[in-house]
């Protein structure tokens, strides 16, 4: 499947222009609108997001999110305690592709520290991480399907996304939390038998992503609730700060795996960045659904290369960092996930301020919202994929 | 009229019909709702569905109505009450009136209608109403819009219906269904009676539009705007708890089944088979089993027919209301407009 | 050069659904029907805790370390009898209390792995649900029946540096 264009530029100018036109009222003809509150409790929010709409018939006047019902205080918690501690608190932020969140934590305190784990630990890294993110993507793609009404394929992707999880199960002992990675490398290593049985379980994920590319994406009615839906432009994208699969089906050739030089596995094997010209909801879909199968192949290349040694640098028993501060973003199966961490030289940071991807993506909900159809709005949401985990913290 | 030799005085005919149009309601909407949506969906979705209320589930239908009809009736403060209440009834009272024109037999009637498909096209526009007023009534504004698209929709793809049973009647030159049935069975193709004359291989284009419009009138999938689940929680039935749930519930596949009775009646030559099978030439010279096998017979064709229904349902997503209603005004009707004509020109012809 | 027809979309996709019930109906289901059959976690999978008594110094460690403190552990010394004849009284620790609130506990497992003493242990066990949530503080003798759920270490992958921890 190509990137095809549906949209030429004028045909985006256009529909910018008349999104605005809609949004400014007629004077004369003021009709009253009505107000609707999607959620916070509503099943096509992932969570506690409440979205509050003006509506002048079936159409939106104005849109604004209203995050903050799910807010657990994470920043301050993280004031109070140790390193460890703070990993394991992390995991939970985007519970999806839980592996992940750990991630840029560990490697700012690494940076911290001053210490770079063993090659076989950014080997196993790399992998979990790319496991995080087919398991969230992979439930993206069946999550899409029912907001747009399909009830099948949701089950297929909790089915295929099972075997993904336990594999992070056999390895970390935690489906959802793995809470596996320490500053310095990893927990343990991998059981026997997880290197053949991770090979079989990228297959199968592709065949899982060819099942959906023909039940959803080729399907000519979700090809028709998506198109030329929700289209966020390149310049738009960029000043609201979208980032992950949004950003790069706007157009925009950004993957912080590929253009960030951090301690992970991502440059020693060979991959690509998928990017789409059309910045519509079918884009977004789009991409996150090459993204899946790139990511089984970078898995499989990984297995291949894995280097044999430790997986834990020498660090003291007691993990002390020393006074600095430090920022580390990663490109996270949401987006741009980036932790900043400031230590005083104590057993846990002074303050860690967590960038958290689906935050800045919502944020251009106002702006692509106006003037689109009350089903538009749903699939707009789906496509630009948000957890309220991340959002909220 | 005499059953078994019996005389059977006027009232109790009328008993039995009921019993009977109560049954020939009811048994289908259970045996869709087992089949279909608990196991059928179940097994597209790589999962065995309920198996533990009897043998393999098939109690789970029993123990979910009495589980509706145990819940507390829940009216909200600002509805219409009245309206509220009689909402769920005129949906399903339109179920019934419905299936009181479909010939299960020979003689296994409940009317012979003479303007049979005028009032099933009538009839089952009163659904309409109910949603329409379902929608008004609870003061919720997510039902509101609910039922406004319903009303829309519904009415939109109530065209087409008509539309394309309105080729069927051109070609089989009557409004009874009874009629209808006979021309289908006794008639031939080209001289050939082996397989009577079902019209949906004439009729293919007819038998596409109706079936699509049937799975708009159902409010099912890919048509499905007014529930909608993902973004309007149930649409007109958010509101709706415990036994009034349950009787929309019912009557959406209640309403289902008989569509499909009327459909395979319309298409596929109703209760009986080609009557060359048995050289019988008309409807006097059916024998008096085709009484008791004609419903099993109907029944089998329903089930294929709402098969197809619900496997659609299951695998599409929903249409936008301003795409459906396209599809429906731009696609369907005239489609099936076109149907009539060449029907009525080979019809002619011929 | 002839096109080959294409298959709308809307087909293939009545064909996946097709396939995935008859898949079903010949070749069973993808689902476990819990609970008439079990499926068996991984070795490491981290269901409860149980502790070795025997090995436990009430250093504090575990209780310190949790984020949620849901360790509870209580100890006094006592004097043992001397290892040979003619020596000094060992000190010997006595755990009063140990009591682990899984109502509260992450399942991180930061207890197990700051364990200087080798005293916890992972055990892959998840059925112990309760009825009331102050059955859920399990105390130092049910811990101590969890070792005997506790399996062996699994080895680990060719290319690992040292044998597998627990």
């Amino acid at each position: 499947m190509s990137a095809d264009t549906m949209l030429g530029d004028r045909q985006k100018l256009a529909y910018i222009a008349a999104q605005a036109a809609d949004a400014r009222l007629n004077v004369e003809l003021e009709t009253e609108g009505m107000t609707l509150n999607i959620g916070p409790q509503h099943p096509a929010t992932h969570g506690t997001l409440r979205i509050v709409c003006r509506l002048d018939g079936e159409q939106v006047v104005w849109a604004e999110p209203s995050a903050g019902y799910m807010h657990r205080g994470y920043e301050k918690l993280t004031e109070v305690r140790t390193f460890p501690q703070v990993t394991t608190l992390v995991n939970r932020i985007d519970w999806l592709g839980s592996f992940a969140n750990e991630v840029p934590f560990i490697l700012a305190s690494e940076k911290l520290m001053g210490i770079e784990a063993p090659p076989r630990a950014q080997h196993i890294r790399t992998i979990l991480f790319e496991l995080s993110r087919i398991a969230n993507v992979g439930l993206f793609l069946g999550d899409l399907a029912v907001q747009m009404g399909a009830v099948t394929p949701v089950f297929m992707a909790f089915r295929d996304r099972e075997y993904v999880l336990n594999l992070i199960e056999g390895a970390t002992g935690g489906r959802f939390h793995p809470n596996f990675d320490r500053i310095g490398g990893l927990k343990d290593d991998l059981p026997k038998g997880w290197i053949d049985e991770t090979r079989q379980v990228m297959r199968k994920l592709r065949g899982f992503c060819d099942e959906m590319e023909t039940l959803v994406f080729g399907n000519e009615i979700f090809q028709m609730r998506t198109r030329g839906i929700g289209v966020i432009p390149k310049e738009i994208a960029l000043q609201y700060g979208l980032s992950g699969a949004n950003l790069r089906a706007s157009g925009v050739d950004y993957d912080l795996r590929r253009d960030q030089r951090l301690p992970m596995a991502w440059d020693k094997v060979d991959w690509k960045v998928w990017t789409h010209p059309d910045a519509d909801s079918w884009a977004r879909c789009w991409v996150r659904l090459m993204e899946t199968r790139e990511s089984t192949l970078i898995v499989e290349r990984l297995l291949d290369t894995m280097p044999a040694g430790p997986v834990m640098a020498k660090v003291p028993r007691i993990i002390k960092v020393p006074e600095g501060e430090a920022f580390v973003a990663t490109e996270n199966p949401l987006g741009e996930m980036g932790y900043y961490v400031i230590s005083k030289n104590d057993l846990g940071p002074f303050r860690v301020k967590i960038r958290s991807a689906s935050f800045n993506n919502i944020s251009v909900v106002p702006w692509v919202l106006r003037g689109v159809l009350v089903p538009d709005i749903i699939t707009i949401l789906a496509s630009l994929y948000f957890i309220l985990g991340d959002i909220d913290r | 009229m005499s059953l078994l030799g019996i005389v059977i005085p006027y009232w109790g005919q009328s008993l039995l019909r009921v019993l009977g149009g109560t049954v020939a309601v009811l048994l289908p909407a259970g045996t869709i709702v087992y089949l279909f949506l608990f196991k059928m969906m179940s097994f597209m979705q790589s999962r065995l569905g309920p198996m533990e209320a009897g043998p393999y589930g098939s109690m789970q239908l029993f123990a979910e109505v009495g589980k509706w009809l145990q819940k507390e009736d829940i009216i909200p403060e600002r509805a219409d009450r009245t309206i509220f209440k009689v909402a769920p009834l005129i949906v399903l009272v339109s179920t019934f009136l419905l299936v009181a024109v479909v010939p299960f037999g020979p003689d296994a009637y409940f009317t012979n209608f003479d303007a049979g498909v005028f009032y099933m096209l009538a009839v089952s526009s009163v659904s309409v109403l109910g949603i329409l007023v379902a929608g008004w009534a609870s003061a919720n504004k997510y039902s509101l819009l609910g039922g406004l698209r319903a009303a829309g929709q519904l009415i939109a793809y109530e065209l087409p219906m008509v539309l394309a049973v309105i080729g069927v009647v051109i070609q089989a030159g009557t409004m009874n269904l009874q009629l209808i049935v006979n021309e289908q069975n006794a008639g031939s193709m080209f001289g050939w009676d082996g397989l009577g004359n079902p019209y949906i291989l004439t009729q293919f284009v007819g038998f596409g539009v109706f079936m699509i419009a049937v799975q708009a009138e159902l409010t099912q999938t890919p048509f499905d705007m007014p529930i909608a689940e993902s973004e309007l929680v149930s649409g007109y039935m958010t509101e709706y708890s415990g036994f009034r749930f349950l009787i929309f519930f019912i009557a959406e596949f209640a309403t289902a089944g008989v569509f499909a009775l009327i459909a395979s009646v319309l298409f596929l030559g109703g209760w009986g088979v080609p009557f060359s099978w048995f050289s019988w030439h008309s409807i006097a010279d059916v024998d008096d089993w085709m009484n008791v096998v004609g419903p099993l017979i109907m029944f089998t064709k329903m089930m294929a027919l709402v098969f197809v229904i619900m496997w659609v349902r299951f695998t599409y997503p929903r249409f936008r209301e301003d795409q459906l209603q396209r599809f429906a005004w731009k696609a369907l009707i005239p489609i099936s407009l076109l149907n009539i004509m060449v029907t009525a020109i080979l019809k002619v012809a011929f | 050069m002839p096109m080959k027809p294409k298959v709308p979309g809307l087909f293939k996709g009545l064909g996946v659904t097709l396939n995935t019930m008859m898949t079903t109906v010949t070749k069973g289901a993808n689902t476990v029907q819990y609970p008439h059959e079990k499926e068996a976690p991984p070795i490491r999978a981290r269901g409860v805790i149980a502790l070795h008594e025997g090995n436990c110094t009430s250093c504090m460690l575990c209780a310190r370390s949790c984020p949620d403190w849901c360790i509870y552990i209580e100890g006094h010394k006592e004097l043992a009898p001397p290892r040979r004849a003619g020596g000094a009284p060992r000190k010997v620790n006595k755990l009063d209390r140990f009591d682990i609130d899984y109502a509260l506990c992450m399942y991180c497992g930061i207890c197990v792995e700051v364990c200087p003493f080798d005293a916890l242990f992972w055990s892959p066990e998840y059925e112990y649900s309760e009825p009331r949530i102050a059955d859920l503080l399990h105390d130092k003798s049910k811990l101590g029946e969890w070792m005997e759920t506790v399996p062996e270490a699994p080895e680990l992958e060719a290319g690992a540096d040292k044998k597998g921890k627990k």
